[in-house]
Protein backbone atom coordinates (compact mmCIF):
# COMPACT_ATOMS: atom_id res chain seq x y z
CA UNK A 1 0.00 0.00 0.00
CA UNK A 2 0.98 3.63 -1.05
CA UNK A 3 0.32 6.74 0.46
CA UNK A 4 -2.25 7.27 -2.56
CA UNK A 5 -4.28 4.14 -1.18
CA UNK A 6 -3.67 5.31 2.40
CA UNK A 7 -5.83 8.42 1.26
CA UNK A 8 -8.57 6.54 -0.73
CA UNK A 9 -9.07 4.53 2.95
CA UNK A 10 -9.24 7.49 5.13
CA UNK A 11 -11.69 9.08 2.18
CA UNK A 12 -13.98 5.77 2.61
CA UNK A 13 -14.91 7.67 6.34
CA UNK A 14 -15.34 11.28 5.13
CA UNK A 15 -18.24 12.69 5.08
CA UNK A 16 -18.96 16.60 6.25
CA UNK A 17 -15.69 16.46 8.29
CA UNK A 18 -13.27 19.39 7.85
CA UNK A 19 -9.78 18.26 5.99
CA UNK A 20 -6.47 19.94 6.37
CA UNK A 21 -3.75 18.34 3.88
CA UNK A 22 -0.27 18.09 3.96
CA UNK A 23 2.01 20.06 1.00
CA UNK A 24 2.97 18.23 -1.96
CA UNK A 25 1.59 14.66 -3.19
CA UNK A 26 -0.87 14.45 -0.36
CA UNK A 27 -2.93 17.05 -1.24
CA UNK A 28 -2.57 16.40 -5.30
CA UNK A 29 -3.18 12.74 -4.50
CA UNK A 30 -6.33 13.71 -2.02
CA UNK A 31 -7.38 16.55 -4.81
CA UNK A 32 -7.85 13.58 -7.36
CA UNK A 33 -9.23 11.48 -5.47
CA UNK A 34 -11.73 13.56 -4.36
CA UNK A 35 -11.91 17.11 -4.38
CA UNK A 36 -14.13 18.96 -1.89
CA UNK A 37 -15.04 22.17 -0.58
CA UNK A 38 -14.49 21.29 2.96
CA UNK A 39 -10.61 19.84 1.30
CA UNK A 40 -7.53 22.64 2.74
CA UNK A 41 -4.74 22.21 0.72
CA UNK A 42 -1.65 23.35 1.58
CA UNK A 43 0.77 24.67 -0.95
CA UNK A 44 3.33 25.63 1.23
CA UNK A 45 4.90 25.51 4.36
CA UNK A 46 5.90 21.80 5.22
CA UNK A 47 5.31 20.72 8.45
CA UNK A 48 2.17 23.07 9.69
CA UNK A 49 -0.64 20.76 8.61
CA UNK A 50 -1.28 19.77 12.46
CA UNK A 51 -0.77 23.78 13.44
CA UNK A 52 -3.57 24.73 10.80
CA UNK A 53 -5.66 21.84 11.90
CA UNK A 54 -5.09 22.74 15.50
CA UNK A 55 -6.20 26.51 14.95
CA UNK A 56 -8.97 25.54 13.08
CA UNK A 57 -10.73 22.73 15.92
CA UNK A 58 -10.25 25.39 18.34
CA UNK A 59 -11.99 27.88 16.09
CA UNK A 60 -14.72 25.32 15.28
CA UNK A 61 -15.27 22.99 17.80
CA UNK A 62 -18.54 21.98 15.99
CA UNK A 63 -16.82 20.81 13.38
CA UNK A 64 -15.05 17.85 12.97
CA UNK A 65 -11.28 18.01 11.70
CA UNK A 66 -9.01 15.58 9.61
CA UNK A 67 -5.74 16.63 9.30
CA UNK A 68 -3.74 14.11 6.81
CA UNK A 69 -0.08 14.77 7.42
CA UNK A 70 3.05 12.99 6.45
CA UNK A 71 6.49 11.59 7.95
CA UNK A 72 8.69 13.86 7.24
CA UNK A 73 6.49 17.18 8.16
CA UNK A 74 5.71 15.87 11.27
CA UNK A 75 9.84 15.47 12.08
CA UNK A 76 10.11 19.08 10.67
CA UNK A 77 7.01 19.91 13.48
CA UNK A 78 7.95 17.84 16.59
CA UNK A 79 6.68 20.26 19.11
CA UNK A 80 3.04 20.28 17.39
CA UNK A 81 2.87 17.34 19.26
CA UNK A 82 3.08 18.81 22.79
CA UNK A 83 0.65 21.52 21.79
CA UNK A 84 -1.61 19.31 20.06
CA UNK A 85 -1.82 17.16 23.65
CA UNK A 86 -1.76 20.44 25.81
CA UNK A 87 -4.58 21.44 23.89
CA UNK A 88 -6.50 18.68 23.17
CA UNK A 89 -9.74 19.94 21.05
CA UNK A 90 -11.90 16.57 20.97
CA UNK A 91 -12.85 17.61 17.66
CA UNK A 92 -9.28 16.71 16.41
CA UNK A 93 -8.17 13.48 14.29
CA UNK A 94 -4.40 13.95 13.04
CA UNK A 95 -3.26 11.18 10.66
CA UNK A 96 0.16 10.51 9.95
CA UNK A 97 0.55 8.73 6.70
CA UNK A 98 4.10 7.08 7.82
CA UNK A 99 5.89 5.81 4.42
CA UNK A 100 9.44 6.60 5.68
CA UNK A 101 10.17 9.14 2.74
CA UNK A 102 10.40 12.64 1.71
CA UNK A 103 8.00 11.63 -1.21
CA UNK A 104 7.28 14.61 -3.16
CA UNK A 105 11.08 15.67 -2.86
CA UNK A 106 12.32 11.97 -4.57
CA UNK A 107 11.40 9.37 -1.94
CA UNK A 108 14.68 10.08 0.24
CA UNK A 109 14.32 7.99 3.00
CA UNK A 110 13.15 9.74 6.42
CA UNK A 111 14.19 9.11 10.29
CA UNK A 112 10.68 8.25 10.55
CA UNK A 113 11.55 4.84 8.79
CA UNK A 114 11.92 2.82 11.82
CA UNK A 115 10.02 4.67 14.08
CA UNK A 116 6.81 3.42 15.83
CA UNK A 117 4.86 7.46 15.55
CA UNK A 118 1.87 6.36 17.55
CA UNK A 119 4.08 5.21 20.33
CA UNK A 120 5.95 8.16 20.59
CA UNK A 121 2.52 10.77 20.20
CA UNK A 122 1.11 8.38 23.00
CA UNK A 123 4.55 9.42 25.23
CA UNK A 124 3.89 13.47 24.87
CA UNK A 125 0.14 11.94 26.14
CA UNK A 126 -1.96 11.74 23.07
CA UNK A 127 -4.32 9.31 22.72
CA UNK A 128 -2.77 7.16 19.73
CA UNK A 129 -3.33 4.46 17.72
CA UNK A 130 -2.34 2.09 14.46
CA UNK A 131 -4.76 2.95 11.39
CA UNK A 132 -5.36 -1.25 10.87
CA UNK A 133 -6.39 -1.39 14.54
CA UNK A 134 -9.19 1.33 14.44
CA UNK A 135 -12.46 1.87 12.68
CA UNK A 136 -11.57 5.53 11.15
CA UNK A 137 -15.36 6.64 11.79
CA UNK A 138 -15.66 5.97 15.33
CA UNK A 139 -12.58 7.80 16.07
CA UNK A 140 -13.32 10.89 14.27
CA UNK A 141 -16.71 10.48 15.72
CA UNK A 142 -15.75 10.11 19.64
CA UNK A 143 -15.13 12.60 21.97
CA UNK A 144 -11.29 12.94 22.07
CA UNK A 145 -8.11 14.44 20.26
CA UNK A 146 -6.94 11.12 18.76
CA UNK A 147 -3.60 10.69 17.13
CA UNK A 148 -3.60 8.00 14.16
CA UNK A 149 0.20 6.82 12.54
CA UNK A 150 -1.08 4.58 9.01
CA UNK A 151 2.13 2.69 8.13
CA UNK A 152 2.65 2.25 4.17
CA UNK A 153 5.29 2.43 1.11
CA UNK A 154 6.90 5.23 -0.35
CA UNK A 155 5.52 6.09 -4.03
CA UNK A 156 3.89 8.62 -5.79
CA UNK A 157 0.54 8.06 -8.26
CA UNK A 158 0.37 10.38 -10.99
CA UNK A 159 -1.80 12.92 -9.48
CA UNK A 160 -2.04 16.21 -11.30
CA UNK A 161 -0.71 19.27 -9.94
CA UNK A 162 -3.58 21.67 -7.78
CA UNK A 163 -5.02 23.63 -10.44
CA UNK A 164 -6.84 26.40 -7.58
CA UNK A 165 -4.98 29.70 -6.27
CA UNK A 166 -4.37 29.50 -2.90
CA UNK A 167 -6.76 32.35 -2.70
CA UNK A 168 -9.19 30.46 -4.15
CA UNK A 169 -8.33 27.26 -2.17
CA UNK A 170 -8.98 29.54 1.00
CA UNK A 171 -12.23 31.17 0.38
CA UNK A 172 -13.71 27.99 -1.14
CA UNK A 173 -12.78 26.54 2.21
CA UNK A 174 -14.48 29.39 4.29
CA UNK A 175 -17.14 29.75 2.29
CA UNK A 176 -18.34 25.90 2.93
CA UNK A 177 -17.87 26.49 6.38
CA UNK A 178 -20.22 29.70 5.97
CA UNK A 179 -22.46 26.98 4.76
CA UNK A 180 -22.47 24.22 6.97
CA UNK A 181 -22.74 26.51 10.13
CA UNK B 1 -8.36 58.97 26.00
CA UNK B 2 -7.45 57.84 29.28
CA UNK B 3 -3.75 57.98 30.24
CA UNK B 4 -2.75 54.00 29.37
CA UNK B 5 0.93 52.35 30.28
CA UNK B 6 2.77 50.49 27.65
CA UNK B 7 1.50 46.71 28.30
CA UNK B 8 -1.70 48.21 28.74
CA UNK B 9 -1.70 50.11 25.50
CA UNK B 10 -0.98 47.00 23.54
CA UNK B 11 -3.76 45.43 25.10
CA UNK B 12 -6.47 47.75 24.77
CA UNK B 13 -5.16 48.04 20.82
CA UNK B 14 -5.74 44.62 20.64
CA UNK B 15 -8.85 44.28 22.65
CA UNK B 16 -10.27 47.81 20.34
CA UNK B 17 -9.00 45.52 16.88
CA UNK B 18 -11.25 42.79 17.62
CA UNK B 19 -8.21 39.91 18.33
CA UNK B 20 -9.99 37.11 19.17
CA UNK B 21 -6.84 34.45 19.40
CA UNK B 22 -3.30 34.84 20.02
CA UNK B 23 -0.75 32.74 20.35
CA UNK B 24 2.76 33.35 21.65
CA UNK B 25 6.32 32.52 22.85
CA UNK B 26 7.13 34.30 25.80
CA UNK B 27 9.55 37.75 26.31
CA UNK B 28 10.51 38.95 30.17
CA UNK B 29 9.21 42.19 28.49
CA UNK B 30 5.76 40.56 27.47
CA UNK B 31 5.01 38.95 31.08
CA UNK B 32 2.42 41.51 32.31
CA UNK B 33 0.95 41.46 28.59
CA UNK B 34 0.66 37.89 28.65
CA UNK B 35 -1.04 37.54 32.02
CA UNK B 36 -3.64 39.92 31.15
CA UNK B 37 -4.76 37.96 27.86
CA UNK B 38 -4.72 35.11 30.44
CA UNK B 39 -7.34 36.91 32.51
CA UNK B 40 -9.48 38.14 29.11
CA UNK B 41 -12.46 35.58 28.61
CA UNK B 42 -13.01 36.51 25.53
CA UNK B 43 -9.54 35.81 24.26
CA UNK B 44 -8.25 32.14 23.37
CA UNK B 45 -4.48 32.20 24.17
CA UNK B 46 -2.20 29.24 23.23
CA UNK B 47 1.60 29.22 24.03
CA UNK B 48 3.63 27.18 21.46
CA UNK B 49 6.87 25.69 21.06
CA UNK B 50 8.12 27.58 18.46
CA UNK B 51 7.03 30.80 16.52
CA UNK B 52 6.62 28.88 13.11
CA UNK B 53 4.26 26.58 15.06
CA UNK B 54 1.93 29.68 16.03
CA UNK B 55 1.87 31.03 12.16
CA UNK B 56 0.07 27.67 11.18
CA UNK B 57 -2.25 28.07 14.09
CA UNK B 58 -3.36 31.58 13.50
CA UNK B 59 -3.83 30.62 9.79
CA UNK B 60 -6.05 27.66 10.30
CA UNK B 61 -7.85 29.89 13.29
CA UNK B 62 -8.34 32.86 10.85
CA UNK B 63 -9.95 29.76 7.82
CA UNK B 64 -12.43 29.00 11.47
CA UNK B 65 -13.53 32.88 11.60
CA UNK B 66 -11.12 34.26 14.47
CA UNK B 67 -8.72 37.56 14.18
CA UNK B 68 -5.46 36.36 15.16
CA UNK B 69 -2.17 37.72 16.52
CA UNK B 70 1.43 36.60 17.46
CA UNK B 71 3.06 37.80 20.58
CA UNK B 72 6.67 37.24 20.57
CA UNK B 73 10.23 37.98 21.13
CA UNK B 74 12.00 39.26 17.31
CA UNK B 75 13.76 36.47 17.02
CA UNK B 76 10.98 34.25 16.93
CA UNK B 77 10.76 36.49 13.15
CA UNK B 78 13.65 34.45 12.21
CA UNK B 79 11.93 31.30 13.40
CA UNK B 80 9.03 31.77 11.46
CA UNK B 81 10.30 33.53 8.49
CA UNK B 82 9.13 30.92 5.65
CA UNK B 83 6.07 30.17 7.32
CA UNK B 84 4.89 34.07 6.78
CA UNK B 85 5.84 33.87 3.04
CA UNK B 86 4.69 30.53 1.79
CA UNK B 87 1.33 30.67 4.35
CA UNK B 88 0.25 33.37 5.83
CA UNK B 89 1.29 35.46 2.34
CA UNK B 90 0.57 33.05 0.20
CA UNK B 91 -2.85 32.47 1.10
CA UNK B 92 -3.72 36.39 2.33
CA UNK B 93 -4.06 35.44 5.57
CA UNK B 94 -4.28 38.50 8.36
CA UNK B 95 -2.34 38.72 11.14
CA UNK B 96 -0.82 41.31 13.73
CA UNK B 97 2.36 40.48 15.13
CA UNK B 98 3.16 42.21 18.34
CA UNK B 99 7.43 41.85 18.87
CA UNK B 100 9.32 42.69 21.78
CA UNK B 101 12.56 44.03 20.19
CA UNK B 102 15.60 42.82 21.33
CA UNK B 103 19.07 43.38 20.98
CA UNK B 104 18.05 47.75 20.92
CA UNK B 105 19.14 50.54 23.31
CA UNK B 106 19.59 49.00 26.59
CA UNK B 107 20.09 45.89 25.99
CA UNK B 108 22.24 43.60 28.58
CA UNK B 109 22.44 40.45 27.05
CA UNK B 110 24.89 40.68 23.84
CA UNK B 111 22.97 37.40 22.50
CA UNK B 112 19.98 39.63 21.69
CA UNK B 113 21.93 42.32 19.09
CA UNK B 114 22.82 40.70 15.93
CA UNK B 115 19.37 39.58 15.31
CA UNK B 116 17.94 42.85 16.98
CA UNK B 117 20.11 44.87 14.22
CA UNK B 118 18.62 43.10 11.50
CA UNK B 119 14.92 43.08 12.54
CA UNK B 120 13.20 46.11 10.81
CA UNK B 121 16.00 44.93 7.50
CA UNK B 122 14.53 41.75 7.46
CA UNK B 123 10.89 42.93 7.45
CA UNK B 124 11.67 45.50 4.58
CA UNK B 125 13.13 42.76 2.98
CA UNK B 126 9.76 40.73 3.09
CA UNK B 127 8.08 43.66 2.10
CA UNK B 128 6.20 43.63 5.46
CA UNK B 129 4.84 47.38 6.83
CA UNK B 130 6.00 48.11 10.36
CA UNK B 131 5.07 50.38 13.21
CA UNK B 132 8.18 51.08 15.77
CA UNK B 133 5.78 53.16 18.54
CA UNK B 134 7.64 54.89 21.03
CA UNK B 135 5.02 55.84 23.44
CA UNK B 136 1.87 54.37 24.87
CA UNK B 137 -0.69 55.99 22.85
CA UNK B 138 1.38 55.99 19.51
CA UNK B 139 1.52 52.01 20.54
CA UNK B 140 -2.09 52.14 20.51
CA UNK B 141 -3.16 53.73 17.82
CA UNK B 142 -0.47 51.70 15.55
CA UNK B 143 -1.89 48.66 17.39
CA UNK B 144 -5.59 49.40 16.31
CA UNK B 145 -5.26 49.81 12.84
CA UNK B 146 -2.97 47.03 12.38
CA UNK B 147 -5.64 44.47 12.20
CA UNK B 148 -7.93 46.39 9.00
CA UNK B 149 -4.42 47.47 7.48
CA UNK B 150 -3.60 43.77 7.29
CA UNK B 151 -6.40 42.65 5.50
CA UNK B 152 -5.82 45.50 3.25
CA UNK B 153 -2.13 44.86 2.45
CA UNK B 154 -3.03 41.18 2.74
CA UNK B 155 -0.28 40.86 4.36
CA UNK B 156 1.16 40.52 8.43
CA UNK B 157 1.84 44.21 10.11
CA UNK B 158 4.55 43.73 12.69
CA UNK B 159 4.16 46.14 15.76
CA UNK B 160 8.27 46.77 17.01
CA UNK B 161 8.46 47.38 20.58
CA UNK B 162 12.06 48.68 21.57
CA UNK B 163 13.35 47.93 25.17
CA UNK B 164 12.93 51.69 25.75
CA UNK B 165 8.97 51.71 24.89
CA UNK B 166 8.52 49.36 28.09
Amino acid sequence: MQRRDAIEKIMESIDDELIVCNIGFPSRELYDIEDRLENFYMIGSMGLASSIGLGLAIAKPEHDVVVIDGDGSLLMNMGSLVTVNACSPRNLTWIVINNGAYGSTGNQETYAKDLNLAEIAGSVGLKSHCFEDIDLKEIIKNDECNFISFECEPGNSSAPIIEFTPIFIKERFMNSLKKIS
Amino acid sequence: MISMDSTEAIYNGLKDAGINFIVSVPCVNLTRLLNLIDEDENITHIPVTREEEGIGLCAGAYLGGMKTAILMQNSGLGNSINALKSLTELYEFPLIMIMSHRGTEGESICGQVPMGQSTPRILEAMDFNFFKPETPEKAYESVVKSWELSEELKKPVSILLEIKYW
